[in-house]
């Protein structure tokens, strides 16, 4: 019975779970949010489970049938993202206690649970929804809670970084409504299924490609692809430390999975390959972003920014994938999105960790903590390794499908590029561990010990999976494969 | 059988455990050490018989992503460079008991711990079934290693150890990764197969770049441009020098390169393409310009350094000559550098200890002093330069005669000028030894801050006291096993033809 509702349920429980946050007190609020971020990764395990063995699950809303009701459509590419991003959350749930209380007002504690959860609930939804305007509506969520999450930073610079990722949200937000309402005039449909059938009979009407270049710049907006990526290194650098581990590895990934959505289901792979050329106009610009983030990041010295600059890059190795437009480019672009969240969330909930006991993580502030910290820091070495795409960590599983796809296309300077670039995270994530391990310690980092266990196995769980998924890669390159032979499903790819 | 091709790897992980777990008892500690590298030996030499017996054991650990497993495979050349590692290690560990404790080095129980682990990344080199397994072990080694480059802990030993991850890491990403995931894509597989995969699905113009990207991606074979890490990691204590950085890490770059040219590329595709010729002549140029660093170069591990770089490179160019007689010498000079360099060494860590001396200018008159350890460095050198009756003849015999059965008369040539280049730099310590005037007792000159020996100067003098009794038997060892090879080098000759005519 419950379980042909769980897509419903995805949404629901830490929608209704957010209100309920403000009327407890601290500890409470705490609890009910990792419950329900928890209850939300038992739930889209089973959705994926579900899909995998028996294909797409369609639910009707309010049972109106689509295209007319709102229709949840669960497919294996966005069970996929379910999972990752309810991963996320039910690992930095438990995190978010001791690194909050240590970050935020107690008495604005209950209201962070709650923008918290509506965060949360915002992007499963954005992902679980198979109508366009639901999209947006669930992107507003997110995106409002978002800004209010940054602001409750407690440098002050936080408040003008959550107002500057408002404005440029806004505008994306607004380009993609103003697309979404351009294919409503011209199809009468909101419903994705229903688009995909409908938008090939308007395919050659200005109007439609209009539309197209809208949605385009709207969620590379919100995925921050290099050039539009200037509100996410403030934002990742003034948030406090679990909002930054959780939204860097989900925000983001959520953006680029709408950019799929839209442009290979809706519009369809052919007509974005084929007749946008939007591999072509996508192939620059995750070049640009991953060579000159790489470079930028190399040059920081607060590590919470340089991994938010390392986080661009990252972001354009997903683009590559996408703009190889083939299935191996694809099954790098989706794996890629569950290995960054793993890395990165890892990576940040170690900065969150050295910043509860040090209270800085700027370079110099972490001298010596090798010896201090050796917990934490091994794990930040372990998610760095990960990062620059050691072998057997998640990031050399991505970095093998994304070369195997530029070879295949035969453009080995993009794969020598991908690799170079490599060579450069190996250079910044090096300047971390070189002062950590081998600079002397600064007064700051001679009084913290060991971070708190609470806060250490969160970190850790993720540091396990960055390892257990390079070590054993075979189950998600499968997904990921079933899921972007879906996304090119007749085009002969 | 298979087994035993896990225990191999195995064995030296639990003896690292067991080091970290004796750490409170130094004597068990070092027992642990040793009786593990015995055991390890004896498991290897067990696999070396299996695999005389034409027997090719083979087990999958991993299967990381659909048709790239990890395999450990048993096949001659692994043993080879199986063998080599394993027995010396035993050597090493006791050379390092007296080294280390005579040294007064600090933090002894990491070193044994990550010394252990770089002999288990070495096992998985010396016995991967596919390239992927051997990127894979090869990185780890790098490091494992790391660790004891810098065991030091001053701003030298962290210089140093950013160049040495520096240019092994962003080599092997670059260039060895990118031409790993090529041969992928086009052959569709990365097992190594005696006669090679590439042969009808890599065009020939594309050849000599491949191979181009696997010689120069294999930083550890130290081909120049790429050599700066070997120098560098100098800084480490002798005993890692010695193993490590004549034997276990760089050793892996050739075998690497090596297993590539035979069992990937397969030396009917190189000669046929011609891929190698243009790698000759870099090889060339690095035997050439090493031994000329090498000369210039006071500071004796720094020399003993440039030398490993010259000589790796005699392998290399036998893999690219890319015949019978050149594949041959290539895997004896393996074994035989192995056992030379690893003297040589030893001598200079022992004189070090003895009488903190690091310069070739200050032994004058050591020998006299020392008569087993210089003797035992002339013996190391006369295998280095390729005389009888050293091991090192053999190898640079059939390296010469297959560059002449490759119609590469020069490339003899410039074998001989760098046989007399290296003669002249290396007889110049035992000459020293021998024949010098004795230096003023307890003035040697402190060494200079840019050398590659940061942690070994300014210690002060404490007198003469003779090398430690552990290293002086390690160093006898070895020295009598250079004469050994020249005797009877059968056992590795054997092994290359197996790998030559499977």
């Amino acid at each position: 019975m419950i379980s042909e509702h769980l897509p419903i349920l995805q949404v629901v429980i830490p929608l209704l779970a957010a209100p309920l946050c403000i009327f407890l007190r601290g500890r409470a609020a705490w609890g009910l949010a990792a419950l329900a971020s928890g209850s939300a990764l038992a739930i889209s395990l089973a959705l994926l489970g579900r899909v995998l063995s028996t294909g797409a699950i369609s639910y009707a809303l309010g049972d109106w049938a689509p295209p007319v009701g709102i229709e949840y459509r669960v497919d294996a590419v966005n069970a996929w993202v379910l999972v990752i991003v309810s991963t996320i959350g039910a690992v930095v749930g438990p995190y978010a206690l001791l690194s909050v209380e240590r970050e935020i007002e107690a008495r604005r504690i209950p209201l962070f649970y709650a923008a918290w959860l509506l965060c949360l609930s915002g992007l499963l939804g954005m992902a679980v929804t198979g109508d366009v305007f639901n999209v947006f509506v669930f992107l507003e969520i997110s995106s409002l809670s978002a800004y209010a999450l940054i602001a409750l930073g407690r440098d002050r610079r936080a408040l003008t970084s959550a107002f500057r990722y408002l404005v440029m949200g806004s505008v994306g937000a607004t380009f993609i409504v103003i697309g979404i309402g351009l294919l409503y005039s011209m199809t009468g449909s909101l419903n994705m299924a229903d688009l995909s059938e409908l938008l090939p009979g308007v395919w050659d009407t200005r109007t439609v490609r209009v539309a197209y270049g809208f949605l385009a710049v709207g969620f590379c907006l919100k995925l921050a692809l290099f050039p539009l990526h200037l509100w996410l290194p403030n934002a990742y650098t003034f948030a406090p430390s679990a909002v930054t581990a959780f939204m860097a590895s989900t925000a983001t990934k959520v953006a680029v999975y709408m950019l799929l959505r839209f442009f290979l289901t809706v519009f369809g792979a052919a007509f974005s390959f084929d007749v946008m050329r939007l591999d072509l106009v996508l192939l620059p610009l995750a070049l640009a972003a991953i060579v000159s983030m790489s470079l930028v990041a190399i040059f920081q010295e607060n590590v919470k920014r340089l991994l938010a600059y390392s986080s661009v890059a990252q972001i354009g190795y997903m683009i590559l994938g996408l703009s190889f437009a083939s299935a191996t480019g694809l099954t790098a672009t989706l794996l890629h999105l569950f290995n960054h969240a793993l890395m990165k969330g890892a990576l940040f909930m170690a900065l969150g960790c050295v910043m509860y006991r040090i209270g800085s993580v700027r370079i110099e502030a972490m001298a010596g903590l090798g010896r201090r910290m050796p917990i934490t820091m091994a794990a930040f070495v372990a998610g760095g390794l990960s990062l620059v795409g050691v072998p057997l960590t998640v990031g050399f599983v991505s970095k093998w499908y994304l070369i195997v796809g530029a070879l295949e296309r035969g453009w080995w300077p993009v794969a020598a590029l991908v690799l170079l670039t490599s060579a450069m995270a190996l250079v910044y994530v090096w300047r971390v561990v070189e002062a950590a391990y081998f600079r002397q310690a600064s007064a700051g980092a001679r009084r913290s010990g060991e971070a708190p266990w609470s806060l250490l196995a969160p970190t850790w769980a993720l540091v396990l999976l960055n390892l257990y998924f390079g070590i054993d890669a075979m189950r998600t390159a499968e997904v990921a494969r079933v899921a972007a032979e879906l996304l090119l499903a007749g085009t002969g790819r | 059988m298979t087994t035993l091709l896990i225990l191999a790897l195995l064995l030296p992980v639990a003896g690292s455990a067991l080091v970290l777990l004796l750490r409170r008892n130094p004597n068990a500690r070092e027992a642990a050490s040793l009786v593990t590298a015995g055991a390890l030996f004896a498991v290897v030499f067990s696999i070396y018989q299996a695999v005389m017996r034409g027997e090719r054991p083979a087990v999958v650990l991993a299967e990381p992503f659909p048709g790239v497993p990890i395999v450990l495979e048993a096949e001659p050349l692994g043993v080879l460079f199986a063998l080599i590692a394993s027995f010396l290690w035993i050597v090493t560990t006791a050379y390092a008991i007296g080294y280390m404790r005579g040294h007064h080095e600090e933090n002894q129980t990491r070193f044994y711990t990550f010394f252990a682990f770089a002999i288990a990344s070495t096992m998985g080199v010396a016995f991967a079934g596919n390239l992927f397994t051997l990127f894979v072990f090869y990185e780890v080694l790098s490091l494992t290693t790391f660790p004891l480059v810098t065991h030091a802990g001053t701003d030298a030993a962290r210089r140093a150890g950013r160049v040495y991850l520096g240019i092994l890491f962003s080599t092997s990403i670059v260039f060895q990764l990118l031409a790993i995931i090529w041969v992928y894509v086009l052959a569709g597989t990365l097992d190594f197969t005696p006669g090679g995969i590439l042969e009808g699905r890599a065009s020939a113009g594309m050849a000599p770049l491949l191979l181009g990207l696997f010689v120069f991606g294999i930083g550890k074979a130290a081909v120049m441009p790429f050599h700066r890490w070997l120098p560098a990691a100098m800084v480490a204590p002798t005993p890692v020098s010695a193993l490590l950085h004549a034997v276990a890490v760089v050793k892996a770059g050739v075998f690497a390169v090596l297993k590539v040219t035979v069992y990937i590329f397969g030396t009917g595709f190189v000669t046929a393409t011609a891929a190698s010729v243009w790698l000759m002549w870099v090889a060339a140029a690095t035997i050439i310009l090493g031994s000329l660093v090498a000369f210039r170069k006071d500071n004796l591990k720094a020399r003993l350094a440039y030398s490993t770089v010259s000589q790796l490179s005699y392998v290399v160019l036998g893999a690219m000559l890319a015949n019978a007689l050149g594949v041959i010498g290539s895997g004896m000079h393996i074994a035989m550098h192995a056992f030379g360099k690893i003297t040589l060494f030893f001598c200079a860590g022992a004189i070090m200890v003895a009488t903190h001396r690091t310069e070739v200018s200050q032994l004058d008159g050591l020998g006299r002093k020392m008569p087993l350890t210089f003797a035992a460095f002339l013996i190391g050198t006369l295998s280095i330069v390729g005389l009888p009756p050293a091991g090192g003849a053999w190898s640079k015999w059939f390296l010469g005669i297959g560059a002449l059965e490759a119609g590469q008369v020069g490339l003899v040539a410039v074998l001989m000028l760098s046989s007399l280049l290296s003669l002249a730099y290396l007889m110049e310590i035992p000459l020293r030894g021998f024949f010098g005037r004795a230096t003023e007792e307890g003035d040697p000159q402190p060494g200079h801050e840019d050398r590659a020996h940061g942690p070994d100067g300014g210690h002060g003098d404490h007198g003469f006291h003779g090398a430690p009794r552990w290293s002086l038997a390690a160093i006898l060892v070895t020295a009598a096993a250079c004469i050994a090879l020249f005797i009877h080098p059968d056992p590795f000759y054997r092994l290359m033809t197996l790998v030559t005519a499977p």
